[in-house]
């Protein structure tokens, strides 16, 4: 079955907000720590990271949502995303324990390439910029899954699905058996179904923030239910 | 006189535990492609021999050093004349060595950032020169202090979009800079005008600049048959500083002052973090999260720093110290009231804390000159 995966920004909403996510269909969580200046964000996560920090969710109130989350979801995964920044000041290895123990299942960083820190186990992303033997490596080291970043740029809605995305698609198959996850430019049903056609995950984060601000838990859930029901469906449309 | 490595730290991209590479995978490959082209580059003399020749006929290269006795009576308190170049700052030596080294990497399209708008002149020059495409990022807040410049830049062509995020100044103009290059890589090179950033730029400006030092130190022991006792230049990100320090690191006997904004001092208040793709002494929370800066100077407003000078201030090489905007606004007028040289406010900090020491032999990184600032100066 293919899976998707819903970003959502920490805050004093995100413990609903993630409840009604998986109501929806959601099977992974992920949970933005915000950083003042995150180098991988588009605009919608942007403004979302300002909203964040003005409210007061610094590592430690992050920390204290995640738990939150955990409360409220079961046990589907659950992975904090940020950046390096929040490790060095945390404590990496101290980060990833009491992330942890908070409940996630797994960590992104969005700026620590693939052979940097290797003593904090990660999901690892790669682009597609990224050579094949350093997807090979990426996979080797990866936590569960690869991140598969479609576009060449950063995160935000796009108009189409990315060209890019079948070939990085193919390469990553042919040097690592891990799942792959898509994400960066993904934000409609029908892209998220012709994703899932490549991939083994969707992951889906401007667009869901976008919702949650503009119409809360219950318009998520359904915005989420959409998604679920165009990945469930047998694609109609031919991969690439 | 060709940049050299002169540190002798430049191969790793640490500095002791300063600098790395803290940046999104989509810029690993690129980053790996310029270090590469940057080592050909540097070891071909043919490279080198251009730049100089550029150095030479375009920017006025050598530029000298200038006693001014009127600013300190009784010293000998040499400047070195930065202001002289062409454009009007330090900036274009680092610009004219990039937009090269992006020629041989075959980038048509150039991106850069800019805080007082000098580097962003630079580089719209060099675009100018050289045929390319050049995108200036720049804070909303920075175009309407430094209006002057974004005029000349839209004169040579440059595109200049303003950062709207945060800050509104030189740190989210670097954000957006990175942000358009991870999105336009394989046509794009990102040519930063400062110490800082990933691997291998603190390396790449460092060694662009050197040039500054290495003039500098020959000039003064042709002068006064010695090098100088200190030697001050004024640090935002650090790089007409690093270029200064680099011909002087190699005398243990001449004392390095850095001078930070008051408002702005990463190395004197700041803590180790992650800004802008390396680890070096950044004002920010103990969560990590970065703090808003204030420097009268916008070329200083930044709260980062390159890392390099974070491990010369970890090792007691350099000394960084501090003024505030009233110091180097009274340091801006008399240079200009006894000197009859209007400088840039950036080197105005380093002025102000020159004319405090007690040596006997000082020089002073005039960095780059004043007509930027007038509208600054004048509403005070």
């Amino acid at each position: 079955m293919k899976r998707l995966a819903i970003y959502l920004m920490a805050g004093p909403e995100a413990p609903d907000l993630a409840a009604a996510a998986v109501a929806g269909g959601a099977d992974l969580v992920e949970i933005g720590f915000p950083f003042s200046d995150p180098l991988a964000d588009g605009p919608v996560i942007r403004r979302a990271v300002e909203r964040a920090l003005a409210r007061g969710m610094r590592t430690r109130a992050c920390l204290e949502c995640l738990a939150e989350v955990r409360a409220r979801v079961g046990d589907v995964p659950l992975v904090p995303m940020t950046y390096a920044a929040l490790l060095e000041g945390y404590g990496y290895e101290r980060f990833a324990a009491d992330a942890r123990a908070a409940g996630a299942t797994g960590l992104i960083v969005a700026d620590l390439p693939v052979h940097a820190n290797p003593e904090v186990r990660r999901v690892q992303l790669v682009a597609p910029t990224t050579p094949t033997e350093r997807i090979r490596s990426a996979g080797g080291r990866t936590d569960g899954w690869l991140y598969l970043v479609s576009v060449t740029g950063t995160t935000g809605p796009r108009q189409e699905l990315s060209p890019q995305l079948p070939p990085l698609v193919k390469r990553a198959r042919t040097v690592t058996d891990v799942p792959l996850f898509v994400g960066f430019g993904i934000s409609t049903a029908e892209q998220v179904a012709r994703t899932a056609a490549l991939a083994d995950g969707v992951v889906v984060g401007s667009r869901a923030i976008e919702v949650a601000e503009r119409s809360g838990p219950e318009g998520l859930r359904r915005f989420v239910a959409e998604l679920r029901e165009a990945i469930d469906r047998p694609a109609v449309v031919p991969a690439g | 006189m060709s940049p050299r490595s002169v540190s002798g730290t430049e191969t790793t991209g640490w500095y002791g535990h300063f600098g790395g590479s803290f940046v999104p995978e989509t810029l690993v490959p690129a980053l790996d492609e310029l270090e590469q082209g940057w080592r050909a580059q540097r070891a071909d003399s043919g490279f080198r021999e251009e730049l100089d020749r550029l150095g030479r006929t375009y920017a006025g290269r050598p530029t000298p050093i200038y006693l001014a006795e009127g600013l300190a009576p009784g010293r000998r308190l040499y400047l070195k004349r930065e202001d002289l170049c062409h454009t009007g700052a330090h900036k274009i030596n680092n610009a004219l060595g990039q937009v090269l080294l992006a020629r041989e990497l075959g980038k048509r399209r150039i991106v850069a950032e800019t805080g007082a708008g000098q580097h962003g002149v630079a580089v719209a020059t060099v675009c100018a020169r050289f045929g390319m495409e050049s995108v200036v990022y720049m804070g909303a807040e920075d175009i309407r202090r430094q209006r002057r410049n974004v005029e000349r830049m839209r004169l040579l062509g440059a595109d200049v979009r303003p950062a709207e995020f945060g800050t509104r100044t030189l740190k989210e103009a670097i954000s957006e800079a990175i942000r358009d290059w991870i999105a336009n890589v394989a046509t794009t090179h990102y040519l930063l005008g400062s110490c800082v950033g990933p691997h291998p730029y603190p390396e790449i400006v460092r060694e662009f600049q050197a040039v500054i030092g290495l003039e500098a130190r020959a000039q003064i022991v042709e002068e006064e048959g010695r090098a100088p006792d200190v030697v001050v230049a004024c640090v935002g990100g650090g790089s007409n500083a690093i270029g200064l320090f680099a011909g002087f690191l190699d005398d243990p006997e001449v004392r390095l002052v850095g001078v930070e904004a008051a408002g702005a001092a990463s190395l004197g208040e700041g803590r180790p973090g992650v800004l802008h793709g390396a680890r070096s002494f950044v004002l920010a929370d103990e969560e990590g999260q970065i703090l808003e800066t204030h420097s009268v100077s916008a070329g200083l407003d930044y709260p980062g720093v390159g890392p390099e000078h974070a491990f010369l201030r970890e090792t007691g090489r350099v000394e960084y110290v501090r003024a505030t905007d009233g110091e180097a606004l009274d340091a801006f007028h008399l240079l200009a009231q006894r000197e009859g040289i209007l400088p840039a406010l950036e080197p105005a900090h380093a002025v102000a804390r020159a004319l405090d020491l007690e040596e006997d032999l000082v020089l002073v990184g005039l960095s780059g000159r004043g007509d930027k600032d007038l509208e600054v100066v004048l509403s005070r």
